[in-house]
């Protein structure tokens, strides 16, 4: 399991193929990337701060928390932090398992938990200047219904 | 001396994000903190601000050491 924030840009394609190598005993891979919105001009540019060592390790907590809940056979997580541009991947999650279900559903709940519970600080910068931005209710109930299920 | 960081609104509002300050506990570096700057000490102190020593998050007080690490947190945005 590998978990990595970096505050340069990746290219998702090769850390899809790096993830799928040499794997005899995965039926399924399945894979998450999320790209930063333009907003129709209204975001600027994105600003992502965490705090290293802290992010970092609640992160991985709740990616050991997938694996055992799906049965994953690995996960690979990368996300963004710093100034991110439109167009440019945020957030990179890949998950293997011996049967499609698992990793769909186990990517699924990485996503959900990630958009509204990971450590982050999420700045905007748009045409009125910057502003701080909180998990919307969208997200809120999307990780809910995790918990529900549970 | 405790290190002191800030995150998120909280650096913003401080025009810091980073300190030295001498406190043997939170309650003492909370006052320390709201006497240098009423404003920022009531931020600190709202809803949804959390703490985290040494990258741990506790609730209440807690004893600090030259080495302590002091993390204020604000509601977290998600990625």
């Amino acid at each position: 399991m590998i978990v990595t924030l970096t505050d340069q840009p990746f290219e998702p394609g090769v850390l899809v193929s790096a993830f799928c190598a040499g794997r005899e005993e995965t039926g399924a891979v399945a894979t998450f990337i999320g790209l930063a919105r333009a907003e129709q001009g209204a975001a600027r540019a994105l600003e992502l701060e965490a705090y290293p060592g802290f992010t970092d390790a609640a992160i991985t907590e709740i990616a050991q928390g997938a694996v055992t809940r799906f049965a994953l056979q690995d996960v690979h997580i990368v996300h963004r932090v710093g100034v991110i541009t439109p167009g440019e991947a945020i957030v990179f999650v890949a998950t293997a398992a011996a049967h499609r279900r698992e990793a769909f559903e186990a990517c699924d709940y990485l996503m959900d938990y990630l958009k509204s519970r990971a450590p982050f600080w999420k700045k905007e910068h748009g045409p009125e200047g910057p502003r701080w931005i909180e998990p919307t209710a969208r997200d809120r109930t999307d990780a809910q219904r995790w918990d529900q299920e549970a | 001396m405790a290190r002191v960081l800030l995150f998120g609104r909280l650096a913003d509002q401080a025009g810091w994000r980073e300190r030295e300050i001498e406190a043997a506990d939170l309650s003492t570096l909370r006052a320390s903190l709201s006497q240098a700057d009423p404003v920022l000490g009531e931020a600190l102190a709202g809803p949804g601000v959390q703490v985290a020593v040494d990258k741990t998050i506790v609730r209440g007080e807690a004893a600090l050491s030259a080495a302590s690490e002091v993390a204020f947190l604000p509601p977290m945005s998600g990625g």
